[in-house]
């Protein structure tokens, strides 16, 4: 019988049929930071229990630390900073601390350290997990419950999924990026569209995607509900995954990780690559976006009074007036950054619309590398001079940062942001912070503009 | 767990509630479970000051009393800080009935005695509508026989075996799952030695 990508890789990780319902599957690498576990391995020491494989498990600080200092910023990030190296020096995890050069936010270290190889299953107290996807691998996000159930037993208890599939054929017109074809999917799908669902996608659009973009998409499928995201492991995956510090030692080499040609999804969705404009989001939920050359939704009276009063509420939030041309939005910080959106080749193309420009007076412009690593590549490639010459602020240290604002960088109520993250909900980036989501490019071109901003002018400009 | 979880609902009909919303981070810096109550819907329930938001729903009488939220769709979505979950349960919430709820929260929902039934979306704003009448709406879910018993009506919800199971038995799931030890070392056995992760320290 013909499967799926998405069959394949949980019946390849099986290990038995528990009498209610649930499968057991086995976790082949399990990655905790220090905000979603401490609750986990005190639940190991109240009952007694060890962890299963110590070796399979990384653990890593990208939360709660901040960016511009190494040392913690304050009391209560320093107990949980303390607390995961002490539970990883216990339990003999290996722990990526502040100051180790491996450091940096999860995912970005992952695919780095080559942690990641096509055919996996990979878990982490983080909802972001879904972007290991991009190598054929099934990553996904887990509760501080499950992450004690991992340590203890290598295993979850799951229940197979639905799949959809997401086909994006055709090509990108130019000033499009992964965050577009995502930030599409999203808006088309809905934000809880694909709630129960494995989201796969293909077609020749996502194929032409480096492996950084693949990871952009495969990492927000999560914002339309997906609890896995896939693509297909072809050579460029391979190569990815290769030549880096633990790929020889990594090979799952059981099955071809792709679906069958004539495998069957429950839920087909068919985008054209070159419909699909640069994109903002203007509203509370990442589903609710415009091209940047459009308008915030006007309040149209044929809409359901539900849909009504939901849009009033994300316009009050969000502070716009219906029908407002987006390119006048005035922001008051941009930040480059986060699991979706930090890798060199995010911070190249946002060097590119930077270059020999300033940032608008008004404007706080944060760049929060996705790794020291990365952080490193960067300053090798002179990025770093580039945007502190436009008065951007080149953080020193990585993390999750103004993402979630977990940190020392906290937005003030009422400040806008644009942001190269993945969630714009309320009080996401500080109570009462308004974010508007964005690729990397579109983020500089609005810390430049002042105002949100269409990246197709600056290049016109450039050329 | 008890097979019923009864109580007063509210109505919380908003679509899209994310755990961010539901539990904001300033509450998650702690490596502890409890003490988490006060954060619960913090930006809603309370303002800047501190002081109660006396427009929202569980702050006013009869609500305040509430131990069944209705919900809208796709609740509990975005981060899988379980802390939404530990927060809702410390706060009083034992039940929320919704359309859909996000994957990772339905998970940690079964795994804290939380229930979450499923209904349709009419009948979910019937019980929005019905729990926002000038007499309270009580609530009971059965979690055995899958029915809501409500206002003289009893109608039917939807749960997967798996959670309903665990639910009703309140079963350490880690526990329980280290039974299977024998067949866990049998599915390693079988692995090769470029199928056994080793992170380098």
């Amino acid at each position: 019988m013909s499967r799926t990508l998405y069959d394949k890789l949980v019946d390849a990780h099986k290990v038995c049929d528990l009498p209610d319902g649930d499968i057991l599957v086995y976790v082949d690498f399990h990655i905790m930071n220090e905000y979603t576990s401490p609750q986990a391995f005190s639940g190991l020491d109240e009952k007694g229990l060890s962890v299963w494989r110590p070796e399979a498990h990384l653990a890593l600080v990208d939360h709660v630390n901040s960016t511009s200092q190494r040392e913690p910023h304050d009391a209560a990030s320093k107990v949980l900073i303390d607390n995961l190296e002490a539970n990883c020096r216990q339990h003999n995890i290996a722990f990526y601390g502040l100051g180790d050069p491996r450091q940096g936010i999860e995912h970005v270290v992952v695919p780095e350290q080559g942690l990641v190889s096509p055919g996996m299953l990979i878990a982490c107290g983080d909802s972001h997990t879904t972007t290991y996807g991009a190598f054929g691998a099934l990553g996904f996000g887990i509760g501080t419950s499950e992450v004690e159930h991992v340590l203890a037993t290598q295993t979850l208890r799951y229940q197979r999924l639905k799949t959809m599939l997401v086909n994006v054929e055709g090509q990108l017109t130019p000033g499009v990026t992964a965050k577009d074809i995502i930030m599409k999917v999203v808006q088309v799908v809905g934000a809880g569209g694909a709630n129960g669902y494995a989201v796969e996608f293909a077609g020749d659009a996502i194929f032409a995607q480096t492996m950084s973009g693949r990871m952009t998409i495969c990492n927000m499928a999560v914002e339309l509900g997906g609890r896995a995201a896939l693509i297909a492991a072809d050579a460029k995956a391979y190569e990815a995954a290769a030549g880096r510090v633990h790929s020889a030692q990594l090979h799952f080499d059981t099955e071809v990780w792709k679906s069958d040609d004539d495998a069957e999804y429950d839920t087909v969705f068919n985008i054209d690559a070159a419909s699909i404009p640069p994109l903002v989001s203007w509203g509370t939920s990442p589903d609710q976006s415009v091209a940047i050359d459009g308008h915030v939704p006007k309040i149209d009276t044929a809409i359901s009074p539900k849909a009504k009063a939901a849009l009033e509420r994300a316009l009050d939030y969000m502070g716009l007036e219906p029908g407002q041309p987006v390119t006048d939005i005035r922001i008051d910080r941009a930040f480059i950054g986060s699991c979706t959106n930090s890798r060199i080749e995010d911070l190249r193309a946002a060097a590119h619309v930077v270059q020999g420009r300033q940032v608008a007076q008004h404007v706080n412009a944060i760049i929060v590398p996705g790794s020291i690593f990365t952080k490193m590549q960067a300053e090798e490639e002179g990025l770093d001079t580039i945007f502190r010459e436009a008065g951007f602020d080149w953080r020193s240290e990585s993390g999750c940062s103004m993402c979630l604002a977990m940190n020392d960088d906290v937005a003030m109520d009422g400040e806008r942001i644009a942001s190269s993250t993945n969630r714009n909900f309320e009080g996401r980036q500080g109570r009462g912070a308004r974010t508007h989501l964005m690729s990397p490019a579109m983020v500089a071109a609005a810390a430049i503009s002042g105002h949100l901003a269409d990246v197709r002018d600056f290049e016109k400009e450039a050329s | 767990m008890p097979r019923t979880v009864q109580g007063l609902a509210a109505p919380f009909p908003v679509h899209n509630v994310d755990t961010d919303v539901i539990m904001p981070k300033r509450f998650l810096v702690t490596i502890n479970r409890s003490g988490l109550a006060d954060g619960v819907l913090a930006d809603l329930r309370f303002d800047e000051a501190g002081q109660p938001q006396p427009g929202f729903v569980l702050n006013q009488p009869p609500w305040n009393q509430a131990s069944i939220l209705i919900v809208g769709d796709n609740f509990g979505c975005g981060s899988s800080r379980e802390h939404a979950v530990w927060g809702l349960k410390q706060y009083g919430i034992n039940g929320i009935i919704g359309t859909s709820f996000a994957g990772i929260f339905f998970d940690n929902a079964r795994k804290n005695g939380l229930a979450l039934p499923k209904v349709t979306p009419s009948l979910r704003d019937e019980l929005v509508r019905l729990a926002q009448s000038s007499s309270p709406l009580e609530l009971s879910i059965n979690l055995e026989t899958r029915k809501l018993h409500f206002a003289d009506q009893i109608a039917d919800f939807s749960m997967d075996d798996a959670t309903q199971v665990a639910l009703l038995e309140d079963r350490d799931d880690t526990l329980d799952s280290l039974q299977q030890r024998e067949l866990i070392l049998k599915y390693e056995r079988r692995l090769t030695d470029k199928m056994l992760v080793s992170v380098i320290k």
